[in-house]
């Protein structure tokens, strides 16, 4: 995992005081309310609903135990005990003081953290594979390169004041896609040249929100050396040419829409013929030098622990299941990629307590080299487990309310903060994830059912995914009353779709009902072989339609 | 124009005014006594006229394109770019693009919406003087230009990025 040197420390360090000194002059008065606001969001707090809301950068997902404690702290010292994981693979924090925010940051420096551009109009963090590193079928690992993008978009000069917001992931499989990269407002696919030479298809203006779009590829090889000088053209004919006059236009896709994905391209390239030789490309050293930094943990030699599994897994049906769904393959023999669920009907999904963040720092530590990854599915994965260790581990789990064996399934779901915390919010979306859930209570008819994305935003900003969801859920305000709008079809992966809209909304009573209705559909259409979403592509929205509205 | 910062956070005064670009139908009123910055495009019209004049100078807004001055930077005195509000960050590229791209080593001055915290950026995009907005601390100007002694990525003030700095 990266680790800062004195360069980064400094920066962190005046990074605080620098927040430090506008809070002190935006409460003087010396800063109005919309000069300050830009400073804040991109320190990541927001004013909420009932209190200021503060989002924790967690590059690329990967924590570290140490920091995982301070996070607890945190959450304790300066909030009521629980956080949230959310879909950009951060933290946030629900009731922190605005006074004490500066100290805050503080204490995110102290362990290499901080909360940079986790808002505002700017680039925000970058996003990867949770799996990334440890998954079998990868170009290369995506973890190097993410950090060279986050210190490169860090207070970058010239893009602190984007007409919008930006954000940028990186994808290291040809296979899967768990980063929803073309969904991105640029999304990089590692992938090899036919020269074998390392690469990154490039996606741009992909994006959710109001207009959802799937992001177009402008450059099918981006030598991987090239890596900054192309994005560094792809924001500047943004931040010149993307709209300023309606924040509803104003994402890169318009852009993108407006000139076509190859006038933008020809637009990109122009500007990169300028610039691409500048000392900004990266070097073959650099690269090594970011990728020492993600090097392999100290792993045994081990083979594969098939025949002990196979008992505990006879022995224990709980336990079966559990490594069945929440348990991925290692690309190192003897060892398993595990998810920790945070999708426990009666919780909300991703919210954690401190006593919860220090029990992962603690397994971390006695199973995993220390090390965690917050997923966008807002999950906690532990990379590295042995596979003998399984048994024990699922133990440990159980308790602590991480070994809800629903990964993928309908249950596993995406949900953004809602109406209950968000001032964005036209509805809660909670409330609607946990009825469901309760509906739903039955794992076994949930793996019958098989992997089922359920995404649910609670206002058109679609924190919650909602778009990609094989069934999207987006709350909706009907004349001060709270709504629900159904999509199908939706997907984030490689075959990115965007959801169709059903029909008119529903109110939230209604939603348990209507989830199983489109569930039965399902049922009793599908082959033996189809997921959810290939039943649906084979016979459309009508069957699901009639039903619902019968 | 009222006190303008320098890049090393020194206040000044200077004779500099903005000329307004004028209504429709109606010529540019450019002051005898004075040096005026005038629109971009208007210079250009005038340029047989302008060129070379030390007492006239442009400004842009943040929609002009920086390229419009391509090769004829040097004979330009002082170059403004108007941040309309500080939130359009257009002017940030055209700094960058008119000394980076268009070679201009004149005086570089920011206009218009212009606070003390985006100080730095425009210092790093290439801007050496800023006409700090009335109501703010123009004191505050040299701490804020120097928040951070430590950048991660090139821009116009070096084009050495920190990774190739930190292998040397």
């Amino acid at each position: 995992m990266y680790v800062y040197d004195e360069h980064d420390r400094q920066i962190a360090a005046e990074r605080v005081a620098q927040f430090r000194d506008q809070t002190e002059r935006a409460l003087a008065g010396e800063l109005s309310e919309e000069e300050f606001l830009p400073l804040r969001l991109q320190n990541g707090l927001y004013v909420q609903r009932l209190a200021p809301m503060l989002r924790i950068c967690i590059p690329y997902g990967m924590l570290r135990s140490e920091q995982l404690r301070r996070l607890a702290r945190i959450t304790r010292d300066y909030d009521k005990g629980y956080a949230h994981f959310t879909t950009r693979t951060n933290l946030q924090l629900n009731w922190p003081n605005l006074e004490d925010v500066p100290d805050i940051l503080g204490e995110l420096a102290e362990v290499e953290m901080h909360a940079n551009q986790t808002s505002g109009n700017c680039i925000r963090n970058t996003t990867t594979d949770p799996f990334s590193g440890v998954q079998v079928d990868e170009i290369a690992d995506p973890r190097p390169y993410c950090e060279i993008i986050r210190q490169w978009s860090t207070f970058h000069p010239e893009f602190a004041f984007l007409p919008r917001k930006f954000k940028i992931a990186v994808n290291a499989s040809e296979k899967t896609d768990r980063a929803a990269i073309r969904v991105h407002d640029i999304g990089l696919q590692l992938t090899r040249n036919d020269q074998g030479e390392l690469g990154f298809k490039v996606h741009v203006g992909g994006g959710l929100g109001r207009t959802p779009m799937v992001g177009p590829v402008i450059r099918e090889f981006l030598p991987e050396l090239d890596l900054l000088t192309y994005l560094e053209a792809i924001v500047r004919v943004y931040n010149r040419y993307g709209r300023r006059d309606n924040k509803f236009k104003a994402r890169i896709k318009i852009l993108v829409k407006a000139l076509s994905p190859e006038g933008f391209a020809e637009k990109v390239e122009n500007e990169w013929a300028h610039i691409k030789n500048s000392p900004s490309r990266l070097t073959q050293d650099v690269v090594t030098r970011f990728q020492s930094y993600f090097t392999e943990p100290a792993y045994e030699t081990l083979t594969n622990a098939t025949d002990l599994l196979a008992s505990q897994r006879f022995e224990n049906r709980e336990f079966d299941k559990w490594l069945t769904h929440n348990v991925n393959e290692h690309k190192k023999p003897g060892y398993a990629i595990v998810t920790l669920t945070l999708k426990k009907t009666g919780t909300p999904p991703g919210d954690v307590t401190d006593v919860q963040l220090e029990q992962i720092a603690e397994l971390a530590d006695e199973y995993s080299y220390g090390e965690a990854r917050a997923t966008h599915e807002q999950n906690v994965v532990l990379a590295d487990v042995r596979q003998d260790r399984l048994h024990e581990l699922w133990q440990k789990l159980i308790p602590l309310g991480f070994a809800t064996a629903n990964l993928n399934t309908l249950n596993d779901v995406i949900c953004c903060p809602g109406g209950d915390f968000c001032a964005l919010a036209n509805a809660k979306s909670i409330p609607v994830a946990e009825a469901i859930q309760r509906r739903f209570d039955n794992l076994d008819y949930l793996y019958d059912l098989g992997p089922i994305d359920l995404n649910i935003s609670g206002c058109m900003n679609a924190c919650g995914h909602h778009h990609v969801g094989n069934i999207g859920v987006l709350g909706v305000d009907k004349k001060g009353e709270e709504f629900y709008q159904i999509s199908l079809g939706g997907s984030s992966h490689h075959d990115a779709t965007i959801g169709k809209i059903l029909g008119p909304s529903f109110a939230r009573n209604e939603m348990p009902d209507v989830i199983s209705k489109l569930i039965n559909v399902y049922v009793e259409n599908r082959t033996e072989e189809e997921t959810f979403l290939d039943t649906y592509r084979r016979v459309g929205l009508d069957p699901f339609k009639e039903r619902v509205y019968a | 124009m009222p006190d303008v910062i320098a890049a090393d956070g020194t206040i000044r005064n200077d004779d500099w005014v903005v000329v307004p670009r004028p209504v429709a139908g109606e010529s540019i009123d450019i002051p005898a006594n004075t040096p005026a910055l005038i629109p971009v495009d208007l210079w250009l019209a005038g340029y047989e006229h302008f060129a070379g004049n030390a007492k006239i100078g442009v400004w842009f807004d943040s929609h002009d394109e920086p390229e419009l001055l391509a090769g004829k930077v040097a004979e330009l005195p002082l170059i403004a770019v108007n941040f309309p509000r500080f939130v359009d960050g257009r002017g940030y590229s055209i700094g960058r693009l008119l000394r980076e791209r268009f070679e201009y080593h004149g005086e570089l001055r920011a206009i218009g919406d212009v606070l003390l915290d985006q100080l730095q950026f425009m210092k790093r995009c290439g801007f050496d003087s800023y006409a700090l907005r009335s109501d703010k601390d123009t004191a505050k100007a040299a701490k804020c230009l120097n928040f951070f002694s430590q950048t991660y990525q090139a821009a116009t003030d070096t084009n050495q990025p920190l990774f190739r700095r930190r292998a040397s």
